[in-house]
């Protein structure tokens, strides 16, 4: 009996030490805005879950990895709507979530990095483009995944001028952000030795973006909009409010290419991305989601990867650790690319090839041949560290 | 006398007709869909075959008859009689496979398949799938310890080497290197395991036993920038003293003195080189270079670059007949 016992509380140990020991929680938060915006071509609207899909894509490759190192990411999703705080929203993650991934406005993601400082939640930008957040309203807790409009422009620019398009007609829409990619494309044309022969204003009068018989009127209109202007070889649009760059292309008075907001489309990621390895994460992707990949998806992948790949590195969950690490010099993340992407140490930017597509293929991918620096040629692209303003803190 | 001295001129003729290192190697060509047929005496390309969808992992058989090549888009992989130089049959190699092993009977074949995540078991002589490994995201590298005992197999996102035990096909250890790890490879006397990784930019050495990177080579190429320096193939001469890994979009082989870890040469080869064989014995050494859609020959003893022969679209792998 006695020694049945034994066997038995024998066996109780065995079990027991079998069982590895509980896994490191790593809690991602992901803060959105509730709703999407609409865009001229139906085929871009965005998904409801555009951006948030991505993370949880990174979530799923990191718990293959975590299984290994008995590490266990989890997600969760909080949308801010319309007049409700992004502060208590935030605030509310971050109770569980020791990393945020976050696509808000500029301001209020200013709001909630003021907000968790103290915390010590890291922030990672996976949606805003805006100079701001990088230059004077650059922020120590938060990391930038998202490219800046300047880098989007001059990733542009330096295709526009291998090619040898060097004189540009500027069609500026009339919103702020309009504006803002707008003054990126001066910047990058003084840059890069480009002209911008003629700037013109699309107002944004109002008015559905689908309509019955739409494509009748435009085809009078965007001609007429693009007559008399002088010599040019390329028509630049900066259109981010979605109110005319689609329209432009097949339809300037002059047969000219398109590009910016339009035509030739300089972004972080693309559906039709499969060079360097990329074509077996667009199929996890598309398994996994239903739909195709968007820029936003991979700002939010590369996001929840370097907390992944920071995790596993240190072989820690623990967030000043893992801060640490990311923003050390060692840190590094492979993101499908062609080379390894790094922070710039200045403004916490996220260095990034941006590729440049037609809606169907990558045409080409920026940084371009020929554009040296002396760190990285990925510098190239966007504000340098002798140009930046930012002081981090 | 006469006699004496036609004997010798006939010898001498029959020495130079057939020279002593005639082999052949195969070339997956990953864009054209084919695979080059190189004669090694004459290096020249002797023979195109069109093959399936993508084809990259390439292996001869242990006996040297057939010619396995993975055709990824086709999720197969495809066998070459190397006698007729056809397609003569297919394995069940599980969704996307890219590189492969083989144990050391030519038995059991390993097959890294990137879309799921899994290693795939394959009977060669029953064609038959014996079962499936899960390991991490995009396995990619694969190779057998020279005692067969020990399966590795590298993971592309994940970024570790991952240990199995070839009887028991569990995983024992998984160990972390720098990013992108793409191939991997033992020295022929078991006690390191050198795993190049593409993005890192570096070849970290393992202690096989202690499952732990007991150092790393660097590569620093001047005028050349750091994220250009890509290593993913690697070979390593018989006696273990000299290894050669290819650089990627760095366009060069480097040759590392396997005892220090040191690069004492870099060898400019064609665009973007990936993989690479040696000859049987070991004269040579052929590396693909995708951009410039060539093979480039390098003399091992001599160190140098002394050919380059023109392939199709984006040559990916290459194996050489025992």
């Amino acid at each position: 009996m006695i020694r049945w016992l034994v066997g038995l509380i024998g066996l109780g140990l065995a079990a027991t030490s079998a069982l590895a020991a509980d896994p490191v929680q790593i809690g991602v938060g992901y803060l959105g805005v509730a709703g999407t915006r609409s865009t001229l071509s139906l085929v871009e609207q965005p998904a409801e879950n555009d951006g948030v899909a991505g993370a949880r894509l990174a979530i799923d490759d990191n718990n293959t990895t975590g299984k290994f190192l008995n590490q266990r990411f989890t997600l969760e999703e909080r949308r801010i709507k319309e007049g409700e705080d992004p502060v208590q929203a935030a605030t509310a993650l971050a109770e569980k979530n020791g990393f945020i991934i976050a696509d808000l406005p500029a301001d209020a993601l200013l709001k909630v990095a003021d907000a968790l400082r103290e915390r010590g939640t890291l922030l990672f930008n996976a949606g805003a483009i805006d100079e701001r957040l990088r230059e004077t309203d650059c922020r120590a807790n938060v990391i930038h995944t998202a490219p800046t409009r300047a880098m989007l422009a001059d990733a542009l620019g330096q295709y526009l001028v291998w090619k040898q398009w060097k004189r540009w007609v500027l069609v500026v829409g009339s919103h702020d952000e309009d504006k803002l990619f707008a003054d990126a494309l001066r910047r990058t044309a003084t840059r890069f030795g480009a002209k911008i022969v003629q700037e013109k204003t699309f107002e944004d009068k109002g008015g559905a973006r689908r309509t019955d018989s739409g494509v009748t009127l435009i085809q009078r209109q965007m001609p007429v909009f693009t007559q008399q202007l002088p010599a040019y070889d390329v028509l630049v649009a900066a259109d981010e409010s979605e109110v005319f760059g689609a329209y432009l292309p097949y339809r300037t008075w002059d047969p000219r290419p398109v590009a910016g907001s339009a035509g030739l489309v300089p972004k972080s990621w693309d559906a039709s991305q499969d060079q360097w390895g990329a074509i077996q994460m667009q199929n996890r992707f598309v398994k996994l989601n239903s739909r195709r990949m968007t820029s936003l998806d991979m700002q939010a992948w590369t996001a929840v990867r370097m907390i992944g790949e920071a995790t596993s590195r240190t072989n820690s969950g623990d967030v000043k650790k893992v801060t640490d690490f990311i923003k050390g010099p060692d840190f590094s993340v492979a993101a499908f690319k062609g080379t390894r992407l790094t922070l710039r140490d200045w403004n916490l930017q996220l260095r990034q090839p941006i590729l440049l597509v037609d809606g169907r293929m990558v045409v080409s991918v920026s940084p371009q041949e020929g554009f040296l620096h002396q760190v990285s040629e990925l510098d190239t692209l966007g504000f340098d560290r002798p140009e930046s303003k930012c002081k981090l803190k | 006398m006469l006699r004496m001295w036609r004997v010798g001129l006939l010898s001498a003729l029959a020495l130079a007709a057939v020279p002593a290192h005639a082999f052949i190697a195969y070339v997956s060509n990953e864009k054209s869909n084919t695979v080059s047929v190189i004669d090694t005496d004459s290096w020249t390309v002797t023979k195109t075959i069109k093959v399936g969808q993508r084809p990259r992992g390439i292996d001869f058989t242990r006996d040297g008859k057939f010619v396995m090549v993975a055709v990824g888009d086709d999720d197969t992989i495809q066998v070459i009689d190397a006698k007729t130089q056809a397609i003569v049959d297919s394995l069940p190699s599980g969704p996307d496979p890219e590189l492969f092993a083989q144990d050391a009977a030519g038995k059991i074949l390993y097959v890294a398949n990137e879309n799921d995540n899994t290693v795939t078991v394959i009977d060669l002589e029953k064609r038959a799938r014996l079962g499936d490994i899960q390991v991490g995201v995009e396995p990619e590298g694969m190779t057998i310890s020279p005692d067969g005992k020990t399966l590795i197999n590298t993971s592309e996102t994940t970024n570790m080497a991952h240990f199995i035990d070839t009887s028991s096909r569990q995983i024992v250890a998984n160990v972390l290197v720098d990013a992108r790890p793409r191939f991997a490879e033992f020295k022929h006397d078991s006690s390191e395991l050198w795993v190049s990784s593409e993005i890192g930019g570096t070849v970290s050495i393992i202690d096989p036993k202690k499952h732990e990177v007991t150092g790393k080579v660097t590569f620093e190429i001047p005028g050349l920038r750091k994220e250009a320096i890509q290593p993913v193939g690697i070979g390593m001469t018989r006696d273990d003293k000299t290894a050669f890994v290819a650089l990627g979009p760095a366009n060069r082989v480097a040759v590392v003195d396997v005892a220090s870890r040191k690069v004492t040469k870099y060898l400019l080869v064609g665009q973007r080189v990936w993989h690479m064989a040696f000859t049987p014995d070991e004269k040579y050494l052929l590396t693909t270079n995708g951009v410039s859609n060539d093979v480039s020959v390098i003399d091992v003893a001599a160190q140098k670059v002394i050919k380059t022969i023109q392939v199709g679209e984006l040559p990916w792998g290459i194996t050489i007949a025992p």
